[in-house]
């Protein structure tokens, strides 16, 4: 069974009397531990594709199947709990909590699960030593650079193991170089812990760290191509 | 579930980030909870002292004084001529059901003298029910008994102010002091009871049995006369039944005609002070009820600040609620940094409200007393506010879309 297994997905907008399809019947599965990139223009779809399969919207019509459960049916806070266990987020912004340190960043998502304070130190002590940033638990996030901050985020993501990371733009406000670390950091999770990594991205040479892209125009897959080994 | 203990430490990180802005909001609370520690303190005190004057005079208590007579027309004030005698009192105390006690009184001004010391105070003839009337007890010796007033025997009691003066160290219990050159007994001492409602010394007297006062003391100018009969009612709600019975029973005993006027006044001097008391009362209300509106003025503060906060901090609720933050998570957090505010707002008005009460009555005399009750209601009254207004902003909060809260800017 894929662990995402998206059927007929509609997202339709109404901005005043006018109705905008963002999305149109798109049906997409993605097996555990792919890494696939959502290409496109924007205003294509595909961001809002990936806020649905990442449980922070709801489609107007459409199935969607997250690792064997049916989200459509799942209210606010279940979803909450979705987005908690199963799934971690990377955004082009970093959205970190500013006055805040990275330590503690990172400790946010088990915050909501019940996790005993000692625990949830080790762990995300544990997450900042995968992404390279031990020693700097106690920097506030204002202090680090925008690769830091990002690396942050991706600890975050980690952090509660969710089998998924959904990375919208990730090296959108990194310089090149930069982005290249962060796109390493996300080979080597994928490689090695069997992260399922969906990334957003415009940029070619981003999705070129993918083995699989999906492209969107006007709400619909145009084309999903799988590279080959 | 929900992490109680990091969703404070969040609250209280938050108010650190905006120190300024979070102790400009608690001040709307601490002077909110001052004002009604200190108005109820003011308002307790004022009634304190009235209830203590109550009970200094005894409770339930009437006074029966002579009446004003008419002598060929022209009517004397009241208290000229004397008009009952002890067969009253007796009267009363056998055939009034709503009477609890009678203690008929003769007095006047005598000169006592002990050793080479000598004072001048209240002498009171009176029986050993008097101390019943007047809620009045003994710190030493016995009080005489009624074989003593029937023989009216040379013993008295003696008040906390004629002991200091007349004895200094000596244990005045059985000395022998002379009143008005007649020798009498001291076989006990009056408890102190301090000022009377309109300032005089109530320690400043004797009390001998009535008929002693009668015969070797005061004179009567007919047989049995006494000046007041004081009287204490079974209850409080029994007083307007016993004046009652009282008039009636004394009217008969004067013979007095349905169209003439009482030869006696009957006051109820209980009753006075206890609408004082009840007057006093309102106005603790009306001051706490005054003071409880800066305290709600306070929580709408509290209200407009967490408003101000959900809308600056819409992104960091958009992050936490991609993590994993429920409905409830979210409310809690912002519910938690409101009570916090209007708590620690709590605890420095307490400060402020018993250090404001202490200092009116340093400065201006009033008596105020901080009650626990009034602290314990202002403290919850602010922990409401907190809760009632905090809860407008965190719901607000807790219905923000995730994806437009992360893209807020």
């Amino acid at each position: 069974m894929a662990l995402i297994a998206a059927r007929d997905i509609t997202k339709t907008y109404h901005l005043g009397d006018v109705e905008v399809n963002a999305l149109r019947s798109v049906s997409a599965n993605i097996e555990r531990g792919e890494f696939l990139s959502i290409m496109g223009q924007s205003g294509s779809g595909k961001s809002t594709f990936m806020n649905i399969l990442g449980c922070l919207d709801k489609p107007t019509a459409g199935s969607y199947m997250l690792d064997g459960m049916d989200i459509a049916k799942l209210d606010r806070d279940e979803l909450a709990d979705i987005r908690n266990r199963k799934i971690g987020f990377v955004f082009q912004g970093f959205n970190l909590l500013s006055r805040t340190s990275a330590i503690e960043n990172v400790e946010l998502p088990m915050l909501y699960n019940g996790m005993p304070a000692k625990e949830r130190r080790l762990r995300a002590m544990e997450a900042l030593k995968v992404v390279g940033l031990s020693g700097r638990e106690n920097h506030y996030t204002n202090q680090l650079s925008g690769g830091q901050q990002q690396r942050v985020a991706i600890a975050r993501a980690i952090v509660n193991q969710a089998p998924i990371i959904f990375a919208d733009e990730p090296t959108g406000n990194l310089d090149t170089r930069t982005s290249a670390e962060v796109m390493e950091l996300f080979v080597k999770l994928n490689a090695e812990s069997n992260i399922t990594i969906v990334l957003v991205t415009h940029e070619p040479d981003i999705a070129a760290y993918s083995k699989r892209v999906l492209r969107f125009l006007d709400g619909v897959i145009i084309s999903d191509e799988t590279k080959a080994l | 579930m929900i992490n109680v203990p990091s969703t404070i430490k969040i609250a209280l990180r938050a108010l650190r980030v905006n120190k300024m802005r979070s102790m400009l909001t608690m001040l709307g609370i601490i002077i909110g909870v001052g004002a009604v520690i200190t108005m109820l303190a003011v308002g307790t005190g004022a009634q304190r002292r009235i209830s203590e004057q109550i009970s200094s005079i005894g409770s339930n208590l009437i006074i029966i004084l002579p009446g004003s007579t008419t002598a060929g027309g022209v009517r004397m004030g009241a208290g000229t001529q004397p008009t009952l005698s002890l067969g009253d009192a007796e009267a009363i105390q056998k055939e009034c059901p709503a009477v609890m006690h009678v203690g008929p009184v003769l007095n006047g001004v005598g000169q006592v003298v002990y050793g080479s010391q000598n004072w001048s105070t209240a002498v009171v003839g009176t029986t050993p029910a008097m101390l019943n009337v007047r809620d009045w007890g003994l710190s030493g010796g016995r009080p005489f008994t009624s074989d003593e007033v029937r023989s009216g025997a040379k013993v008295c009691l003696v008040g906390q102010t004629v002991v200091d003066n007349l004895f200094g160290s000596v244990n005045p219990i059985g000395q022998s002091i002379r009143i008005k050159k007649v020798p009498f007994t001291i076989i006990g001492i009056l408890e102190p009871k301090g000022q009377s409602p309109n300032g005089q010394d109530q320690d400043d007297t004797i009390y001998v049995p009535v008929t002693t006062a009668q015969r070797q003391l005061f004179g009567t100018t007919f047989p049995g006369m006494v000046r007041i009969i004081m009287i204490k009612a079974k209850d409080a709600g029994q007083l307007y039944a016993a004046e009652k019975q009282i008039t009636e029973l004394l009217r008969q005993r004067h013979r007095i005609g349905p169209r003439q006027d009482n030869d006696f006044t009957v006051r109820n001097l209980t009753q006075t002070l206890q609408a004082a008391e009840q007057s006093s009362k309102v106005m603790t209300l009306l001051l706490g009820a005054i003071a409880s509106v800066s305290l709600l003025v306070g929580g709408i503060g509290i209200m407009n600040i967490m408003l101000v906060s959900v809308t600056e901090r819409t992104r960091e609720i958009g992050i936490r609620m991609a993590v994993g933050a429920r409905t409830w998570d979210i409310r809690l957090q912002f519910l938690i940094e409101a009570l916090i505010m209007s708590l620690i707002g709590g605890i420095f008005g307490i400060i402020i409200g018993i250090s404001g009460s202490e200092l009116l009555s340093m400065f201006a005399g009033w008596p105020t007393i901080v009650s626990t009750l009034s602290v314990v209601s202002a403290f919850s009254f602010s922990g409401i506010v907190g809760i009632f207004f905090g809860f407008y902003p965190a719901y607000k909060a807790s219905l923000l879309d995730p994806i437009e809260a992360l893209r807020y800017e």
